[in-house]
């Protein structure tokens, strides 16, 4: 065991992919030399050469696109976009071409594409630093989404992303990437099923409290600090949804309060509300509640602690989801 | 009116269809080379033709008509090595003739059939990209992967006057500069991007673009056929042997309309029309090979003979083409198994079962 923070375990993660895998590489703005403005990627290119750890152009959609030219050759590129308001460049080729080039040709191009994106607020970043785009790319077919909450999950989920043959959309939260926990660098890998089931990360009986990358720690303090009896389900996988893991725990608690940092208009809460609504409607004793980001753009730093969802946000959702 | 390519218009064979030398390219046939040109830019123009029948009885929804750029396409394929990868744009249907796909195979997706229609690797040719541009970043990304492999070989990227003003194609020359990456950006330069005149995409020749990213730039006679396997001939030794990117602007004209959509009579004049028809690729091969005694009356008449052969299998195979089957839309959107698309597939496919008249939702060929 080694007690590593989720920017190492994503690092070490990567590092055994690339050990495991030849086809793997590492593209992104500075990536190499730097290894990355997080740090995520430090030493690979030491380790890797620059033949697979490639310091790219400032130019995203070029990163993507050129990644989609290689998967297409057999590799396996993992892209960095460097934060989550820059990944709009590459919208379109994430959209148009990885999301769909599997499909356009009945099965023969495998778009073994990793895009990791440093997302989410709470660092006191500049605008479109801080941003958290899932539902933009949930929305979009082809496509998976993963994110992880912990410094465990991130060295195994980064790991079976890199293995999986579909396109992934690896969001990291980055005002997460500093906790710590001990994690088993020398752990197999568990089957790629697992990448896409959520998990039950504390028991409860009252209320279900749903939530993903940099909000479980939240709604977990959130529930610890509560009188009620809270349940927390950690999401992991965004697309999709594990929607039979987030049924179960609702039917047994008849209440489930969705909980992102993206704004609640349009976004992920919406679409789980419906299909928990669909299949919980005779368990719910309330209306699913969503917290989120306001329908603003995210507001200048000085404000975001107003803006993010936190402990009281969380509870003031499950007090009006009990009075019901 | 862009009719005259200027100076620098790398040409070996005039419209009249008489060689001439260029100090920097040259490049001999033999005669049966020089026949296999000419045979493959009468059915490219054929095949075009027939689509775009096709789409006028109603058997195809789209066609984006090639006509006019038979050669170029035809002569940058011929360049390339069986085992090198082009990358098309949606109008590249001389060089996928030339690559051995089954015209019939490309109304695929005109027809409404299918998204793409054959094997990138089985072809050397990838799927036709229709988003403009994009492709441009693939095919670096795809030689990026090539250097990694430590082949020498090259890959050909087409796009068109348009795409020129996209951000994708100039990030693709970009890497590709950077990178040394052995690609060729083979811009066919057809005049017109719909509606729009080259003079609203650029205010140089697009060929000396090239200079500001770092590396050569030709202009080439987009109508000839021999000019142009010669330019991306050497365009393409160049990649091989490590030495980067090349953008071939291949001067040519889009004779017909942008797609069966389109019609140009809004925005450009007969007189243009006119003179670009003095320049067909076609004529002037055939007036080359007919002076110099390569081919004959009756040889001329063979040809013209494969030509109606391949018409009519267009037009019988196309009407023949069944529509998929309508839980194929599931198939392969992921590569893996996905709760969603399982769970859409099992509701359309019982709800369809719910219908009297109800088509075969399941695999396998659908209603005609």
């Amino acid at each position: 065991m080694a007690v590593l923070t989720m920017a190492k375990a994503i690092n070490t993660g990567l590092a055994v992919a690339m050990r495991e895998d030849p086809k793997v590489l590492v593209m992104g703005e500075d990536v190499g030399r730097l290894g990355g403005v997080f740090r995520v990627t430090d030493g690979l290119q030491a380790e890797f050469g620059e033949e697979r750890v490639i310091d790219t152009p400032l130019a995203e959609s070029g990163i993507i696109g050129t990644a989609v030219g290689l998967a297409m050759r057999g590799y396996a590129p993992v892209c960095e976009i460097q934060f989550d308001g820059f990944i709009f460049p590459a919208f379109d080729q994430i959209t148009t071409q990885v999301a769909r080039l599997h499909l356009r040709s009945d099965g023969a191009l495998c778009m073994r594409v990793v895009i990791r994106v440093p997302s989410g607020g709470g660092i006191g970043a500049v605008e479109h630093h801080s941003e958290s785009p899932e539902a933009y790319f949930a929305h979009t077919p082809g496509l998976r989404i993963v994110t992880p909450s912990n410094p465990v999950d991130a060295f195994t989920m980064i790991r079976q992303a890199v293995a999986h043959p579909d396109p992934v959309l690896f969001l990291e939260p980055k005002r997460r990437y500093w906790e710590k926990a001990e994690v088993d660098v020398t752990a197999a890998l568990p089957p790629s099923i697992d990448l896409f089931r959520a998990r039950v990360v504390r028991r409860g009986s009252d209320a279900t409290l749903l939530c993903w990358g940099p909000m479980v720690r939240t709604c977990l303090e959130a529930a610890q600090a509560d009188t009620r009896d809270l349940e927390v389900v950690d999401a992991r996988s965004l697309a999709p949804l594990d929607l039979a893991t987030i049924v179960e725990s609702v039917a047994r608690t008849g209440r489930l309060v969705v909980v992102h940092e993206a704004p609640v208009t349009g976004g992920l809460g919406a679409e789980i509300a419906a299909a928990v609504t669909e299949a919980c409607f005779y368990q719910l004793e309330a209306p699913v509640l969503r917290v989120g980001g306001f329908s603003v753009p995210y507001p200048p730093a000085r404000l975001e602690d107003i803006y993010l969802p936190d402990l009281d946000r969380v509870l003031e959702a499950v007090d009006r989801a009990m009075a019901y | 009116m862009a009719v005259d390519g200027g100076p620098e218009l790398v040409q070996l064979l005039t419209p009249e269809g008489v060689l001439v030398e260029h100090p920097d390219f040259a490049l001999a046939l033999d005669d049966d080379e020089w026949r296999t040109r000419y045979e493959h830019l009468v059915m490219v123009r054929r095949l075009d033709a027939e689509a775009t029948a096709l789409q006028r009885h109603g058997e195809l929804g789209l066609w984006a008509p090639c006509q006019g750029q038979e050669a170029a396409q035809v002569g940058a394929a011929l360049a390339m090595r069986p085992t090198e990868r082009i990358f098309p744009t949606y109008r590249e249907h001389g060089m996928a003739y030339v690559r051995g796909v089954d015209p019939v195979t490309l109304l695929g997706l005109f027809r409404g059939t299918t998204l793409g229609g054959w094997d990138p690797a089985e072809h050397g040719f990838n799927l036709y990209t229709i988003v403009i541009g994009d492709q441009t970043l693939h095919a670096v990304g795809y030689a990026m992967g090539a250097q990694r492999d430590g082949a020498a070989e090259g890959v050909l990227v087409c796009f068109g006057d348009g795409a020129s003003s996209q951000g994708d194609v100039a990030e693709a020359f970009v890497y590709a500069a950077v990178n040394d990456a052995p690609v060729v950006f083979f811009c066919q330069n057809n005049q017109w991007a719909i509606s729009e005149p080259l003079e609203r995409q650029t205010r140089i020749p697009l060929f000396k673009r090239a200079a500001g990213y770092g590396f050569p730039g030709v202009r080439v006679d987009g109508n000839d056929v021999l000019a142009v396997q010669a330019v991306v001939t050497a365009a393409l030794e160049r990649a091989r042997a490590g030495r980067g990117p090349t953008l071939v602007e291949a001067f040519t004209y889009r004779m017909g309309a942008h797609t069966t959509s389109d019609d140009p009579t809004r925005y450009r004049t007969t007189a243009e029309g006119e003179a670009w028809r003095l320049k067909d690729p076609i004529e002037r091969v055939r007036a080359h090979i007919v002076r110099s005694g390569i081919a004959d009356a009756a040889w001329l008449g063979e040809v013209e003979q494969r030509a109606e052969a391949l018409g009519e299998h267009m037009r019988s195979a196309c009407r023949a083409m069944p529509d998929p089957a309508p839980a194929s839309m599931f198939e392969h959107v992921y590569a893996d198994a996905h709760p969603v698309i399982d769970r859409e597939r099992q509701w359309l496919v019982t709800y369809l079962a719910g219908f009297t008249d109800a088509p075969t939702a399941g695999a396998g060929a659908g209603v005609g």
